[in-house]
């Protein structure tokens, strides 16, 4: 059918031509307009759509091509990928947007890297001699877009909880990586050296060994840190995009990559900074790889106070400044309308409500604000760490909601812990804290938390969400 | 088009790139990525390209399943970024009962 479908007539712009190029100008300016306006709270929507808009021209241009043909698998694609595409993103709740980040950042390197297998073939199939300039942004693409695609899988996988969240890797993992680096980069010198007769049984193995590169990169990698990586592999894809673009000489494919390249290496430098981790750190460390090897083994049998929603609720009730600590506990809760209702209250009796949002609260940056503004809690009431910390000894009563990791001491006051030197939120300066949270066990860092055992924390076991609603109902009984 | 004017569309692409997202509030970190994600899905073009001149099945294949990947990318990526900024614009409308959320009246 496909074969049929091709033999349609049909030419309209010439590829490379001036037609083609000058849309492609309109579509990456929309991009670099989108994008500028994307940094921006009035307007990120307006931004999000021009560059969407951007897309339709380019989209449309390709498809006026000269050479493009088999209109049948066009539309099979298209279609298969708008319905997954537009299904997934009504499906995905607020709470999984990282993780759905990740797929589609994967999607993108998948096809990124059967594109350059698919020009290989055409290559091999013309004979004759594969100009470098073709092949080498070729086996870039294949290699980036790989490693691009397994090692987003493996961040969805972690972040969904498929596989665990915690560092996993074999002894000389580090060694094996380099092997794998070293064999890929021999392969490819191969196909260059031999680019009048390329293998393409080599290629095929490239992307093998990258994709198995893609995999033990990421699985020592603990879920803390799984934010930097989604948006380094965010920069690479771009990277690999941009590749594709030399191969298929194709100027918006090299805008636009690039583009993305560069913004998401800074996005990534801004993350890492505000972990206080560097790239290399994340991408080399993992999160020290052994929990038993931080505070000693049994350290179930600290002591600690625990208390029920109504002495919370008396706690907070005559308090005169109250800061809630909300982490990713309270999203995945789905808490964050009823611990809007426990400020409601609390507000109505003339206690002060403020909300310390840690730039990594939740699992990426941002990603608390968008929950709490799900839940209508207003944007002034949204502090961030710098701004809530030297507040915190006249805070009367600190409540953590689903955070840990971030609200550690540890990593201010032991040089020898995993997370030393990440900036927290120090609600153990308030007078008084009171986590609420499921258990002690240890956070997404995979470490214990000091806090749980200060004389002045107390601890309230209860799912996030129902524990809010009865503090929130006692408050009202008072 | 030569290499070397490839080359400094790039090179100046990604000064542009450098230069546009600088100074992102926090709150924006998470929506902006999601929005350069979905840009990404350009590469779905090259997947328009190499299905046009697939003449086996294996290649059939291979580009129909990059213009799907591709196309994912895009669509899903563009609408999840415009549902966590919808967020952001629905405006949080005081209610009638608890008039206590304006700007000046909870100064600690």
């Amino acid at each position: 059918m496909a074969g049929v479908l091709s033999q349609i007539p049909y030419s309209v712009l010439k590829p490379g031509g001036d037609a083609a190029t000058a849309l492609y100008i309109v579509a990456f300016s929309l991009f670099i307009i989108g994008i500028k306006r994307g940094t921006h709270p009035t307007t990120a929507k307006q931004g999000n759509m021009v560059a969407a808009v951007g897309m339709v021209v380019a989209v449309i241009t390709t498809l006026l091509l000269d050479g493009i043909g088999n209109w049948g698998l066009i539309a099979l694609g298209l279609g298969i990928g708008t319905a997954i595409g537009v299904i997934a993103s009504i499906r995905v709740q607020m709470t999984e947007m990282p993780q759905m980040v990740a797929l589609y950042n994967g999607v993108g390197g998948g096809a990124v890297a059967l594109i350059a297998w698919s020009e290989i073939r055409h290559g091999i199939s013309l004979g004759g001699t594969i100009p470098l300039e073709t092949l080498i942004p070729t086996l870039f693409a294949a290699v980036v877009g790989s490693i691009s695609f397994w090692g987003s899988n493996i961040a969805f996988a972690k972040l969904q909880d498929l596989i665990p969240t915690r560092p996993m890797a074999v002894p000389g993992q580090q060694v094996i990586n380099g092997l794998l680096l070293i064999g890929i980069l021999a392969a490819c010198v191969d196909i260059a050296v031999n680019n009048g007769d390329p293998s393409q049984g080599l290629f095929i193995a490239i992307l093998i060994a990258a994709a198995l590169l893609g995999n033990f990169v990421v699985l020592p990698i603990g879920g803390a840190d799984m934010p930097v990586v989604i948006s380094l592999l965010n920069a690479f894809t771009g990277l690999s995009a941009a590749a594709a673009g030399f191969a298929l000489d194709n100027v918006a494919l090299i805008v636009a990559g690039t583009l993305v390249g560069s913004s998401g290496t800074i996005l990534t430098m801004e993350m890492a900074t505000a972990m206080n981790r560097s790239v290399a750190n994340v991408l080399f460390a993992g999160f020290g790889g052994a929990p038993s090897g931080g505070g000693g083994g049994s350290t179930e049998e600290r002591p600690h106070v625990s208390i029920g929603a109504q002495d919370a609720a008396i706690k907070l009730a005559y308090a005169d400044t109250v800061v809630i600590v909300p982490g990713y506990g309270l999203a995945v809760a789905q808490a964050q309308h009823a611990i809007k209702e426990v400020a409601d209250q609390l507000e109505k009796r003339g206690v002060t409500v403020s909300y310390a949002i840690h730039p990594v609260a939740g699992r990426m940056p941002g990603h608390m604000n968008v929950l709490l503004a799900e839940a209508d809690v207003p944007y002034e009431q949204l502090r961030e760490m710098e701004d809530i910390n030297p507040e915190m000894p006249r805070t009367d009563v600190a409540v953590v909601v689903g955070a840990n990791d971030v609200t550690n001491p540890a990593a201010k006051n032991d040089p020898d812990s995993p997370i030393a030197g990440m900036p927290i939120i120090e609600v153990d300066q308030a007078q008084q804290v009171i986590v609420i949270k499921r258990s002690l066990s240890p956070g997404f860092a995979g470490i214990d938390n000091d806090l749980f055992y200060e004389p002045n924390t107390s601890m309230l076991f209860d799912d996030a969400k129902k524990a809010a609603a009865d503090i929130a109902a006692e408050i009202e009984n008072l | 088009m030569t290499l070397f004017t490839e080359i400094t569309i790039l090179v100046l692409a990604a000064f542009v790139g450098f230069e546009v997202i600088s100074k992102v509030p926090t709150t924006l970190h998470t929506p902006l990525m999601s929005q350069t994600n979905a840009i990404h899905g350009i590469v779905m073009l090259g997947g328009l390209i190499v299905v046009g001149y697939a003449n086996d099945p294996l290649e059939y294949v291979i580009g129909t399943i990059a213009i799907a990947f591709g196309t994912i990318n895009i669509v899903g990526g563009f609408l999840v970024t415009d549902r966590m900024l919808g967020m952001f614009s629905k405006k949080p409308k005081p209610k009638p009962s608890s008039s206590s959320s304006g700007d000046g009246t909870d100064k600690g």
